[in-house]
């Protein structure tokens, strides 16, 4: 196997070293990645499909959270999904579409940071990251028109302009940058009505805990394929908060108290 | 057409050992040693950008003496065997072991095969997940490998560091007696006072609570440490 001996720099050609993994991937297994002309799914293929992930802007950085449903047709194939994740230690990437695709890319996105930190030394830029997820979903492009759409909302703290920002995609990869606030996934319209009645510029932290969680349970009254809490088993969205302390998860019980303070309001 | 004289292997074998040994007695050294939470590496290196010592994966760090761009190669050929193989099958499973054969492999290779040898040493060293232990190879220019306890040194003044440091050495250090005890040995073996601004030092902590383990310490905490 080609990765059981120690890759041999190649002579001539460009200079440097690679800081990309994906390449390193795609150069030395490309059997380990999907290859489109591989795939022959019909359009309408069952993949686990639909959820609702917002980000939001807060005084100290963003605030990312995502329902925890997937779903498959019209059944409910896991109530524990996790759709937010941590990409590395100053952002965070949230996925709507194919679970095994989106999956696959949060994966290599992850191991793409991580990738470049050590050869290089120095993080990419939040600009960088941004950019690099943007091609890694146009990559999957050819997926996405055989029905394996990946969309992802990326945000996290810029260290260089001291600010959280969140970025935005579409299947073919475009990106754009976002003011205050973004969802995505099949729950995303409600999400998105409800971020736009509550969220205002400079929230706390807690504020904006409580206005992600509101949205979310908002989409879960709208769309099915979006899970809402549910206190009785103890399933609360993902929240995760990127500031200048890094990325750190909302513990479920702050969670909790956050959807029962919005539950509470409206009486 | 030209021919070769004979040279016997014996010679051949002798002429790129001194190459390589005289190459890496020009340069600066590395000391590793076990601290009570994992693994110092800790060298004297002016340039605060151009690492002797860096990270290879969650529990994994690397450190070179000799020539830069040669260990900088091998360094980054280490985090793409790492990445790749915990990438195919799981994180744990990314050893150091594996890499110091690797590295023994490429290394030996390199010696008998190429115009010039690599005039490098290398640490690999590695914190087990659960339990209290820590593994630390040393691999040659020739891809003789060997399995460390306690403290290690490399380089230029590899012997008398060796000596310094093992004087020294106590099971349980933690990381400021680590730090202190492994300057003064730099200073002694360098024959003058290593200041703390060139004082170049990474750690695998097995108490972080995050995955990757690997830390630099910074120069105020270096500065610090040395004067408390």
């Amino acid at each position: 196997m080609s990765d059981d001996a120690l890759p041999r720099p190649s002579t001539g050609g460009d200079i440097g070293a690679n800081p990309s993994f994906f390449d390193l991937v795609l150069r030395t297994r490309p059997e380990l990645m999907t290859r489109p002309n591989q795939v022959s799914a019909p359009t309408d293929a069952p993949g686990l499909h639909g959820t609702t992930v917002v980000g939001l802007k807060f005084e100290a950085g963003i605030v990312m959270a995502g329902d925890r449903r997937a779903t498959e047709g019209y059944s409910i194939a896991d109530d524990k999904m996790e759709k937010v994740f941590e990409a590395d230690e100053y952002s965070a990437i949230a996925i709507a579409g194919a679970a095994g695709q989106a999956a696959e890319i949060v994966k290599l996105f992850q191991l793409e940071l991580e990738h470049y930190e050590k050869i290089t030394g120095d993080r990419l830029s939040l600009e960088g990251k941004a950019n690099r997820l943007g091609q890694m979903i146009r990559g999957n492009f050819p997926l996405a028109l055989q029905g394996l759409v990946v969309v992802p909302l990326f945000g996290g703290y810029d260290e260089r302009r001291r600010e959280g920002r969140i970025f935005y995609y579409d299947a073919t990869g475009g990106s754009w940058e976002e003011e205050d606030y973004q969802s995505t996934g099949s729950g995303g319209r409600p999400a998105k009505s409800s971020l736009k009645k509550r969220w205002r510029p400079g929230l706390t932290q807690d504020e904006a805990i409580r206005v992600a969680v509101e949205a979310l349970l908002d989409a879960s009254q709208e769309d099915v394929a979006t899970g809402g809490p549910d206190p009785v088993r103890g399933i609360f969205p993902v929240v995760l908060v990127v500031s200048a302390d890094g990325v750190t998860r909302v513990e479920d019980a702050d969670v909790r108290a956050a959807y029962e303070a919005v539950v509470e309001e409206r009486g | 057409m030209s021919f070769m004289p004979y040279v016997p292997p014996e010679q051949l074998m002798k002429d790129r050992s001194d190459f390589a040994h005289k190459g890496i007695a020009r340069g600066k050294s590395v000391v590793g040693l076990e601290y009570v939470d994992g693994v110092l590496f800790i060298a004297e290196n002016p340039s605060a950008t151009l690492h002797k010592i860096s990270e290879i994966y969650d529990r994994i760090a690397f450190a070179g003496v000799g020539k830069y761009s040669e260990f900088e190669e091998l360094r980054i050929a280490g985090v793409r065997l790492a990445d790749m193989r915990g990438y195919s099958y799981g994180r744990e499973d990314v050893r150091a072991r594996d890499l110091a054969n690797a590295y023994s492999q490429a290394l030996s290779t390199i010696f008998t095969q190429q115009m010039k040898p690599y005039e490098v040493e290398i640490l690999v060293a590695e914190v087990t997940e659960n339990g209290q232990g820590s593994e630390i190879y040393h691999v040659l220019f020739d891809g003789t490998v060997a399995d460390k306890q306690g403290y290690v040194a490399i380089g230029g003044h590899a012997e008398e560091l060796t000596t310094a440091i093992g004087s020294a050495y106590a099971e349980g250090w933690d990381l400021g007696t680590a730090v202190r005890e492994a300057v003064k040995a730099l200073s002694s073996a360098e024959g003058r006072e290593i200041e703390a601004s060139s004082v170049e030092a990474g750690v695998i902590d097995r108490t972080r609570t995050q995955r990757r383990k690997f830390r630099r310490l910074a120069d105020e905490e270096i500065e610090q440490t040395l004067a408390g």
